[in-house]
């Protein structure tokens, strides 16, 4: 919980990991190249006092992650995000099983997520059921340029994708977080398109699918789909940190999605240990666009919701007394946008 | 008679590196819509005889495999055509995919081939897709210009491109239009959508807020992908243009 000026702000944390990448786990120059990757990312966006020496940063202990969660992170709730990189490491990087030993620990502070693999087949979707058995998730992540054997990448609309997305709806896993990467099938594709989230959000309007990155590099594809699927949220993940090194960016990123998507489908995120929730949330509450603009208020009301209430409600958090909203929001489709028309929309979505 | 001749080298003349640069100059990153040598993407050139060799690099290890390909491919191409140039090798360096990417180009082998099995296609459709993305970019720079001076949104729906005084702004515009082979007669409409379809007045004002958020990204995708290269190499931190036009110059301390 955030108390600034007489507001109160319940937090959620929609994407945190606790993850691997020492040398000794480390499996090759992929996943070499993949932590290096993650580090110039912290290192680029973090203010100066928060940056981590690289061996911290390659694998950090439990006290480390809770201390900087719960003590000094304002943090009620942290959402476990696994990406599995199995072909990069040898235990995995972040898997839904080293996630559990904290869990099991600290029940009431983690949500668990885990994870698919659709080119496992149907071994692959035994496994999954018995996943969500054992841990109770609501939700997975699914990470699309992830390796497996040959192949680099996969789309939520492959034949297999689809019936491990039915498993989801049979089993009551509801949250689908989808991150894009560099890599999918075929490669001569953009892979960071969105077209197959908005064609799975249409097949399977009970889930719900958040869009981690919201969308980046492709937020006009993201605020596209959000205008065409309901189900479809927006994890803030990737884009809060700009708000320290950028934060005219940072405005009309958050600007931009509530005039697309509206208050009720944004979610707050650290990507933990990528950045440090503390300064996140403190500027976040902060934050007043430091430019001239057309877009949507940023109310304590707006900024409650994308910390902590929007999160809460998809995996049925409670609450604690006194920190809701007075009002109960207006839907997804709030503003009274005039819709993109079909033309404008360059996102690659003809077929 | 006899002419005597030593393979032509007397007669090549030296190639001129400011050429190169220029020529480099032509070569855009596909996605981001900017030169290369402006992303510090170029980290090296090296002139030897008629021997061109260039580096490249990028923000990150994982960068998109295809769009790398396309800039290794296109400036290789803009290097091998600049007079008096022999032979032009472009390396792209510490990528996942450099390997593939090298020797592929080396050996003039196409992207399909170079990915074997990963690819079904060349990249002429992505190409073409964000020559799209960029043409909506480079229309709302031209557009937001006129708004801020005081233009309404009917008034933009009415102008023709030869209404408009000369600016690269409108170079850049009408050069991306020509390349997507839509109409860049003075006569033809400003605003217009990727098919050079001109927008009826009713739908105006959402074709420009898409084009605004088209813009935001493209150009925030830019100053992201500086701000890495500067990290991943330890480059002095960008004073981006992409974050001029965003507003961050004004905002920063």
């Amino acid at each position: 919980m955030y108390e600034k000026d007489g507001e109160r702000y319940f937090v959620v944390d929609g994407h945190t990991h606790f993850w691997d990448a020492s040398e000794e786990n480390t499996k090759n120059k992929y996943g070499e190249g993949f932590i290096r990757c993650f580090y110039d990312y912290h290192r680029n966006l973090s203010p100066e006092e928060y940056v981590w020496p690289l061996e911290k940063y390659r694998k950090y202990d439990e006290p480390t992650m809770m201390r900087d969660l719960f003590e000094d992170g304002y943090v009620d709730v942290a959402i476990f995000q696994p990406t599995y990189l199995t072909d990069f490491y040898h235990k995995g990087f972040n898997t839904t099983e080293q996630d559990a030993v904290l869990k099991d620990k600290y029940p009431d502070k983690f949500v668990l997520n885990t994870s698919f693999e659709p080119r496992l087949g149907e071994a692959g979707l035994e496994q999954f059921e018995a996943k969500v058995a054992k841990y109770g998730s609501k939700g997975v992540k699914l990470y699309t340029a992830e390796w497996h054997d040959t192949s680099k990448g996969w789309k939520l609309t492959d034949p297999w994708a689809l019936k491990y997305l039915s498993k989801c709806e049979e089993l009551g896993v509801t949250n689908i977080h989808v991150h894009k990467g560099p890599t999918i099938w075929p490669l001569n594709r953009d892979s960071f398109d969105l077209a197959d989230v908005d064609d799975a959000a249409s097949t399977f309007p009970e889930l719900n699918f958040i869009v981690e990155h919201v969308g980046l590099p492709r937020l006009e594809d993201m605020c596209w789909i959000g205008t065409q699927e309901p189900n479809v949220y927006g994890g803030l993940a990737v884009a809060m940190p700009f708000i320290h090194t950028r934060p005219a960016y940072f405005g009309q990123i958050v600007g931009e999605l509530l005039y697309w998507l509206g208050e009720d489908r944004l979610l707050f995120a650290s990507d933990y240990a990528i950045w440090h929730p503390k300064w996140l949330v403190e500027k976040f509450v902060d934050y007043q666009y430091p430019m001239q603009n057309e877009y949507p208020e940023l109310t304590a009301n707006v900024k409650r919701k994308i910390l902590g209430l929007n999160a809460a409600r998809l995996y049925a958090l409670e609450v604690p007394e006194g920190l809701g909203v007075a009002d109960e929001g207006t839907g997804p489709d709030v503003t009274g946008k005039p819709a993109i028309p079909v033309e404008a929309s360059v996102g690659g979505h003809s077929e | 008679m006899t002419e005597v001749r030593t393979g032509g080298l007397v007669d090549s003349p030296p190639v001129d590196r400011s050429a190169v640069l220029e020529a480099l100059g032509t070569v855009r990153d596909p996605e981001l819509d900017e030169p290369l040598p402006d992303l510090g993407f170029v980290s090296a050139l090296e002139v030897e005889g008629d021997t061109v060799r260039v580096h490249l690099r990028l923000p990150t290890y994982f960068c998109a495999p295809n769009f790398a390909y396309l800039m290794v491919a296109d400036a290789e191409e803009a290097v091998r055509a600049v007079p008096g140039v022999g032979q032009a090798e472009v390396v792209l360096d510490d990528h996942f995919t450099a390997e593939e990417i090298n020797s592929g180009i080396a050996q003039r082998r196409g992207f399909q081939q170079s990915f074997d099995g990963l690819a079904d296609d060349e990249l002429d459709e992505l190409r073409a897709l964000f020559r799209r993305k960029a043409l909506i970019n480079r229309q709302q720079r031209l557009v937001k210009a006129l708004l801020d001076a005081g233009a309404t949104i009917a008034e933009l729906g009415r102008l023709r491109l030869g209404d408009l005084p000369p600016s690269p702004e409108l170079d850049a515009y009408i050069q991306r239009r020509a390349e997507l082979g839509l109409d860049v007669g003075p006569g033809a409409p400003l605003v217009v959508d990727t098919d050079g379809n001109p927008i009826p007045p009713e739908l105006l004002e959402r074709h420009l807020r898409f084009a605004r958020l088209t813009r935001v990204s493209i150009e925030g995708n830019a100053g992201f992908c500086r701000g890495m290269l500067a990290t991943r190499y330890d480059l002095p931190a960008p004073t981006a243009s992409g974050a001029a036009a965003l507003g961050d110059e004004q905002v920063r301390r």
